[in-house]
């Protein structure tokens, strides 16, 4: 079955990039700009991986994952949080927040891919 | 109820009272609990100042003179209020010098000598033994005063009364035994007389009460409050001119000279040294004093004037002395209660000034008098007692003996002649003689031993002359011949009228004449020669005494001693034990263990000279160390050098206290400049942060897209060229935000180079307009111009102008509504400068992003089909630039109606923008 990936980033040429990329690794790919628009795509598409840019406008990264953390239906989605702010504190939160990895930008796109399809077990 | 045994009973209760408050505050002392540690304290003690004299006189004054009585309360008012620094320094130097009395103060100062000591305590002992006997009559008219009660019978003196049968004979010895117990239990002047303060205070407390009851009792019991008073009084011819200000007959003179002279008393009488000086506690006490001796002063008049017309309305032709009114009005009305509080009050009054009075006078005769003679006559035999404690003790008690006997006999021989009814003033002006040795003194490095001799006795002189004389010769003891002729017959001798002075009254004679000797011989005799070594030193230690230094006491002396030659010298005038307690504190102080490890080097033999100072006078101290220490006398310039040092160091500490202020501040700046710096630390590492934000967003991009089509040679032509596409879009972008933060960076830190020309704005806006044309072009924008037909040049930076205009356009139509959009560009000159605005119909600004949009990359966009691909820094930069030619730059927003971005230039701009932009 095709796995489910939602992007959420508010630069639309970092989005269009992922989506791009996302496809051509043969995933079904939903988009967000902000972090309200992620929260609900997530919930509508029950996606089985989100990648989460840290900072989107009305709903920051970290708000948005520590939301579907809290929804017990969402358990099973997997978070990879995609952050231009690399410095360790930003880490460690999103990991304590219940992110499943962690991505600085600018990244590779072989790396992403390789950590996208780790956690989705494939 | 006021018969002999009550009055008798009541009077000895009164005084055991004072006995166990006196008593008590002893033993508190002792315990190291002061119960006079207090400025109240000190204040109701200073009002020993109001003595019998103010408690039944004033009111007798203002029966003759009207408000003629307060001058003897404005003075030492004006005093304390604005003359307190007289008085600290006074009191800094008496504790620095161990000084015990008015006359060692004069003595020590001008080089520690006998003769001076002794001619002040002699002209103290004539100016105030009348004004003891004062206290005396007083007390025993009052006595007989209430005896005769219901009668008011004027006391009748009759000399012919043998001693024994006299009451106030008893009052006398009463009172001698009283302040001996009080006065002379230690000898040691560093120990103050804690108890005797403490039963002042509260004989302070009890006159004042006393004399606002009766006060209150005539006002508004007897009359009708105030006004009912006047009002009688006015209705009579004769009284009415009592109320007048200044009532015809005194003038102003008499004012000046009774002001002058009673705020002299208040400084230089020995009761007043001896309490506000000798006995102060500590000096901070001052302050309070300061106002509230004057508000005690104020209470204890405001019924003056009432009672003395109260008085005069009442007893008009019964022939009722006014100095009885307090006592007899009361007693008029059957008050027995209220004429007992009265005595008592008066007996307060009395007593407190009796026994203060006697003590400071005891201590002058004992250490400035008896002492010298008893060194003189029998040489160094003294020194060979053993303990002469004991020997000091019993002649101060000798001398209080003595001093309340001589009151006695005066009060006996005067009875009721002129020569004691004057006799506050009189005193009071003898007391005054002192003013010019102690101010001078205390002021000016140039007085001498034989200048204050000189001026003291003129003084002294011409006080007799002119005031104590003829008050004999009124009192009928004198024949009056030499008070109509004058002295041998010369006219220019008569007392009153010396030198044909006439038309002032006796006192303001007596002040200038006295004065005009005293002063001028002072100075005169001063200024014949330099002064001697000691003299200098002593001028000194007590010119400089408020200036904070080392005491240069010790560094004055020169010579050998032994330290056990000095504790037994002590010894044997304060006591072996006392002596002995003394080193060692003094050891422990200095940091050694033992007595005997005390060095004898000058220091201790300053020491010890100025413990022996406290006991028996500084004079005394001085003959007494020498007799067992090998002084080596030092020259005049020698003295100078070691004066000289010690200004030297003065100024050393002072330089080094400005230098130590300066370091502080410099240090709280410094401080103040690293918390900015920090700050600023900390604003730069959120910058950088930013920053790098910034910049990894657009490189995520090119490096996705770049691996993209890396990985994929196969890729489509459309995305292919779709993507190339973006890549350059974001390279631009990454060189725009490295441009505009290198931009802003620099403005910033004030390194930007500015070009300053005379700019046409109208030339600066086509070209903007034509940069922009191709945006607008895009959007299917409109633009509309309002410009006025003459713009005048504005001193700017042109390609700077253009930047903010560029910036404000392209921000404009980002925000501007597809083919609709419309941007209106106007200009508006006004006095101060030009305006210029940008205003768009786009969806507008929320009020509280309206700041927002000045930070840095701070950007307004709501989803990711409008976000602005500006790099956040634009207004920010156009912000600053505009700041930077005295402007200011704004928005103005309605959401959902377009906003307005104002920018104003000044045709004047503030000098310091100019001076910060570099060539």
């Amino acid at each position: 079955m095709t796995k489910k990936v939602l992007i959420a980033d508010d630069e639309p040429n970092i989005v269009i990039s992922l989506e791009y990329l996302l496809r051509r690794e043969g995933f079904e790919v939903f988009v967000a700009a902000d972090g309200e628009e992620a929260l609900a795509k997530a919930r509508a598409e029950r996606p089985d991986l989100v990648l989460l840019d840290v900072m989107m406008p009305k709903m920051n990264g970290f708000d948005v994952c520590q939301a579907l953390r809290a929804d017990p239906e969402m358990a099973a989605t997997r978070i990879l949080m995609l952050t231009a702010k690399g410095r360790d504190t930003e880490v460690s939160k999103g990991l304590g927040l219940g992110a499943d990895a962690y991505v600085t930008k600018p990244f590779s796109t072989k790396e992403l891919v390789a950590q996208a399809r780790q956690l989705l077990g494939l | 109820m006021l018969n002999a045994p009550v009055i008798i009973a009541v009077s000895l209760l009164y005084l055991a009272l004072l006995f166990a408050v006196a008593w008590w505050g002893d033993r508190r002392a002792d315990q190291g609990r002061s119960i006079i540690s207090s400025p109240t304290i000190y204040a109701l003690s200073m009002a020993v100042y109001c003595t019998t004299w103010t408690f039944y006189g004033s009111v007798g004054r203002a029966a003759v003179s009207g408000v003629g009585f307060l001058p003897v309360y404005l003075g030492p008012t004006l005093v304390m209020a604005l003359g307190w620094f007289l008085l600290l320094k006074m009191i800094r130097t008496a504790k620095a010098n161990r000084i015990t009395s008015i006359a060692d103060f004069i003595s020590s100062r001008y080089g520690k000598s006998h003769l001076l000591g002794g001619l002040v305590t002699v002209i103290a002992v004539v100016g105030i033994v009348p004004y003891i006997a004062w206290q005396l009559k007083a007390v025993s008219s009052s006595i007989s005063l209430l005896l005769s009660y219901p009668e008011i019978v004027m006391p009748q003196r009759s000399t012919t009364l043998p001693v024994s049968a006299d009451i106030s004979f008893y009052i006398a010895l009463i009172l001698a035994a009283f302040t001996i117990l009080f006065g002379t239990r230690h000898l040691d002047a560093t120990e103050r007389h804690e108890g005797m303060v403490a039963a002042i205070a509260l004989e302070s407390g009890v006159k004042l009460l006393a004399f606002l009851a009766v006060g209150l009792f005539v006002t508004y019991g007897f009359y009708d409050g105030f006004a009912d008073i006047f009002e009688r009084v006015a209705a009579d011819d004769k009284l009415r001119q009592l109320t007048t200000a200044i009532p015809s007959g005194q003038g102003y003179t008499g004012w000046f000279s009774l002001a002058l002279l009673s705020g002299m008393a208040v400084l230089f009488l020995p009761r007043q040294f001896q309490i506000a000086v000798v006995e102060n506690v500590n000096e901070i006490h001052l302050k309070r004093a300061a106002w509230l001796f004057p508000l005690y002063l104020l209470l204890i008049n405001i019924f003056v004037l009432p009672i003395a017309l109260g008085g005069l309305l009442h007893f008009a032709g019964q022939g009722v002395d006014a100095d009885t009114f307090v006592l007899t009005l009361p007693m008029a009305q059957r008050q027995e209660g209220l004429a007992l509080l009265v005595f008592i009050g008066g007996l307060s009054a009395a007593t407190s000034m009796v026994i203060v009075e006697t003590i400071a006078l005891s201590t002058m005769v004992c250490n400035d008098l008896v002492m010298p003679i008893l060194l003189h006559i029998r040489g160094l035999a003294l020194g060979e007692s053993k303990d002469l404690s004991r020997l000091l003790l019993g002649i101060r008690r000798g001398a209080i003996l003595v001093i309340l006997l001589l009151g006695y006999l005066y009060f006996r021989l005067a009875g009721e002649a002129y020569a004691l009814v004057s006799i506050g003033l009189i005193s009071f002006s003898a007391v005054a003689q002192f003013a010019p040795v102690m101010i001078g003194g205390m002021y000016w490095r140039g007085g001498t031993r034989g200048g204050a001799l000189a001026g003291l006795s003129a003084g002294f002189l011409v006080w007799g002359f002119t005031l104590l004389l003829p008050s004999f010769a009124k009192s009928g003891w004198l024949s009056d011949d030499f008070l109509t002729l004058g002295l041998w017959g010369v006219e220019l001798l008569r007392p009153q009228q010396l030198f044909g002075l006439s038309g002032l009254d006796e006192i303001s004679h007596c002040l200038f004449w006295s004065f005009f000797a005293n002063i001028g011989a002072y100075v005169v005799v001063s200024l014949l020669r330099p002064p001697t070594a000691i003299e200098a030193s002593q001028a000194t230690l007590f010119v400089d005494a408020l200036k904070h230094t080392r005491p240069v006491g010790a560094a004055l002396w020169r010579g050998r001693a032994e330290v056990a030659d000095l504790l037994s010298l002590v010894g044997r005038f304060l006591g072996p034990q006392r002596a002995e307690s003394a080193f060692a504190a003094y050891a422990r102080r200095r940091g050694s263990v033992a007595g005997e490890a005390l060095e004898a080097d000058a220091e201790l033999v300053h020491f010890a000279e100025s413990l022996l100072a406290g006991a028996i006078g500084s004079a005394s101290a001085r003959v007494m160390v020498a007799s067992v220490a090998k002084e080596e006398p030092l020259s005049l310039s020698e003295v100078m050098n070691i004066l000289d040092e010690s200004s030297q160091l003065r100024r050393y500490s002072r330089e080094l206290e400005r230098k130590s202020g300066e370091l502080e501040a410099a240090t709280r700046e410094l401080k103040a400049a690293n918390v900015r710096l920090q700050e600023l630390d900390h604003v730069k590492d959120d910058i950088m942060s930013s920053v790098t934000h910034e910049l990894r967003t657009p490189l995520t991009s090119i490096r996705a897209f770049a691996e993209l089509l890396n990985d994929d040679p196969m890729m489509p032509l459309v995305d292919r060229k779709r993507f190339f596409a973006l890549m350059l879009f974001e390279c631009e972008r990454l060189t725009r935000l490295i441009n505009q933060t290198l931009d802003l960076a620099k403005i910033e830190s004030g390194n930007a180079e500015w070009l300053g020309s005379e700019v046409d704005l109208k030339l600066i806006i086509e070209q903007s307009l034509a940069a922009t044309s191709q945006l607008f072009h895009e959007k299917g924008a409109r633009i509309e111009l309002d410009l006025p037909t003459e713009i005048p040049l504005i001193k700017a930076d042109p390609d700077r102008l253009i930047q903010v205009l560029l910036n404000l356009l392209s921000n404009a139509v980002k925000f501007l509504p597809s083919q609709t959009g419309c941007v209106r560009l106007t200009l508006r000159v006004d006095a101060e400068g030009v305006e210029v605005s940008v205003a768009d119909n786009g969806p507008g600004i929320r009020p509280e992003d309206q700041q927002i949009i000045f930070e840095r990359f701070r950007q307004v966009g709501d989803s990711m089909t409008d976000k602005p691909a500006g790099t956040g820094l634009g207004l920010p930069i156009s912000r600053r630039i505009v700041e930077h030619f005295g402007g200011r730059l704004w928005v103005e927003s309605v959401l959902g109606e377009g906003a307005t971005f104002y920018f104003f230039l000044p045709f004047v701009q503030a000098e310091v923008s100019l001076e910060t932009a570099p060539a």
